[in-house]
């Protein structure tokens, strides 16, 4: 069955030129997904309207069998508890310890009370640790995350959506601000959490390469539209140049610079 | 094309600078501001200081005094800036773009903010005495306003610039309004809002000593005492006392800045 379906989602952010025009398709328990398209092609617009950061101005998105644009502030943050986001500038509170940061994660549980006053249950704090060591973070449990690595405070960033208990998590280009090396570890982690845990994942990329080396299938953006959906294998050269495509006619150009290098 | 930008950069500092010189003549044919006279009596004024507005021993005597009143003008600062800066908080975390319940509350934060701010701090005081006539109370209440109104307006941009990724962050786990604001916004912020209370305390010490003059309260009225009575070494003395009293505060907030950040 099909955890997360979106059905003709259109968003217009101002003006006439929509961000996301018509989008539809659905995502089975356990995939893993990437979305890629140049800048501007609507890839984190479509990544934030499935946990609703973004409204959509039309068309309906359901995950888990409820629809998630109808649900009032509350219920939303119950469908929110069960989504994990990871982001390209990490977001997290760079001058508290790595646990404090991974134990935010938690926040969509609480009482407002227990949230306010960051009171976690023993309970919590030892899964906190052991996603913690999962992601070969012992040594800097206690350290300020402004201290770390990119890397490290990417790990940092999927522990915190890892303890959330998530039936998805949704990545925004996680490695577009990190080196090569750093960003293979972060997909090493990625790809390992969804074959291994069965969890599915939503990840916007601007690397090709990575997505065909990692994701089951590829959703390829161009100018909000969907003009390419399906496993690595079918990603053509010249699918890959209709999607990074400026102008429709740009096609053929963008096809002679891949060939000739 | 490129020389245009070169040439028009330059017409428009020739333009800047021949508006300033007009302003400036203008302002001085206008005021008949003799600008000969005014250096000259520069000289003069130094001149009258150096011989009179010294402390002598006899002034040494009313140092016990002098700090007896001290003591109730920086206490008076630090309680004005300390409850300003609790009621500001709360202004700016209601009214920053990223805290902000509805747009509304942004527009009211920002209206108390600039009308306490640009209310000068003189006017205040001189509103506030007709009615709590010359008292210590009207004196806090002149630097809490002056201080609300700019401490709300600082507070709300190091919100806006400090919480932005981390409210993205915490609100899509599904925490609720209050736990991200103590859990992201406040912890993040912290080191920012203490450094513009300790600016704030030491402008409020210098600005309780103007303050005290009219409100007849503090070391700002000692001053005008002894000024009244021509006894000039004791009120130099006043202003030697400040400046060390200004220094040193400047000092242990530099210190404490040092410390946090």
């Amino acid at each position: 069955m099909a955890l997360l379906e979106l059905k003709n989602v259109t968003k217009y952010y101002s003006g006439t030129t929509p961000a996301l025009a018509d989008v539809s398709f659905s995502v089975n328990d356990g995939e893993f997904v990437s979305v890629i398209g140049s800048s501007g092609s609507g890839k984190s617009t479509l990544l934030r309207c499935i946990n609703r950061m973004v409204e959509v101005t039309s068309g309906e998105i359901s995950f888990g069998g409820v629809v998630v644009s109808r649900l009032g502030k509350k219920d939303l943050r119950k469908v929110r508890t069960k989504i994990g986001m990871i982001f390209q500038q990490f977001n997290l509170v760079d001058r508290m310890s790595v646990i404090e940061n991974v134990l935010h994660g938690r926040l969509g549980y609480k009482s407002t009370l227990a949230g306010v006053l960051g009171r976690y249950t023993h309970e919590e704090k030892w899964q906190a640790l052991k996603v913690i060591q999962m992601l070969g973070l012992e040594q800097q449990v206690y350290q300020r995350c402004d201290q770390l690595s990119g890397g490290q405070k990417q790990r940092v960033g999927i522990a915190r959506a890892l303890v959330q208990n998530p039936k998805m998590i949704l990545c925004d280009e996680p490695i577009a601000s990190l080196d090569p090396r750093s960003a293979k570890i972060i997909m090493d982690h990625l790809r390992s959490i969804c074959t291994d845990i069965g969890m599915t994942l939503v990840i916007s990329l601007h690397q090709v390469d990575m997505a065909l080396k990692y994701t089951d299938r590829i959703i390829g953006l161009n100018r909000g539209v969907v003009v390419f959906d399906g496993t690595p294998g079918e990603l053509t050269s010249q699918r890959s140049a209709e999607i990074y495509a400026r102008e429709p006619k740009d096609v053929n150009i963008n096809l002679g610079e891949r060939n000739a290098s | 094309m490129q020389a245009d930008v070169f040439t028009r950069r330059r017409n428009n500092a020739l333009i800047f600078f021949a508006l300033l010189a007009i302003l400036t003549a203008g302002s001085i044919i206008i005021t008949q501001y003799d600008v000969q006279k005014g250096f000259t009596s520069i000289a003069r004024a130094l001149i009258w200081g150096a011989s009179n507005f010294y402390p002598d021993a006899g002034s040494l005597t009313k140092l016990p005094d002098i700090l007896v009143k001290l003591r109730e003008t920086v206490l008076m600062s630090i309680a004005a800036t300390s409850v300003a800066a609790i009621f500001s908080l709360l202004l700016a975390v209601a009214g920053s773009r990223t805290t902000r319940i509805c747009s509304s509350f942004t527009v009211i934060a920002r209206g108390i903010a600039s009308f306490f701010r640009n209310v000068p701090l003189v006017a205040w005081a001189m509103i506030l005495m007709l009615a709590f006539s010359q008292s210590s109370l009207t004196g806090f209440l002149a630097l809490f306003f002056g201080s609300l109104g700019f401490l709300t307006r600082a507070f709300m941009e190091t919100i806006d610039e400090v919480g932005e990724n981390t409210v993205e962050a915490l609100k899509s786990t599904g925490a609720a309004y209050f736990p991200v604001i103590f859990q992201a916004v406040l912890p993040a912020s912290m080191p920012q809002v203490v450094s513009w209370l300790l600016f704030m305390v030491e402008t409020n010490i210098r600005d309780a000593t103007l303050v005290g003059l009219l409100t007849g309260t503090g070391i700002g009225f000692s001053f005008d005492v002894y000024y009244n009575a021509f006894n000039y070494h004791a009120a130099s003395l006043v202003v030697i006392v400040i400046v060390i009293t200004v220094l040193i505060v400047e000092m242990v907030s530099n210190g404490v800045r040092r410390v946090i950040l």
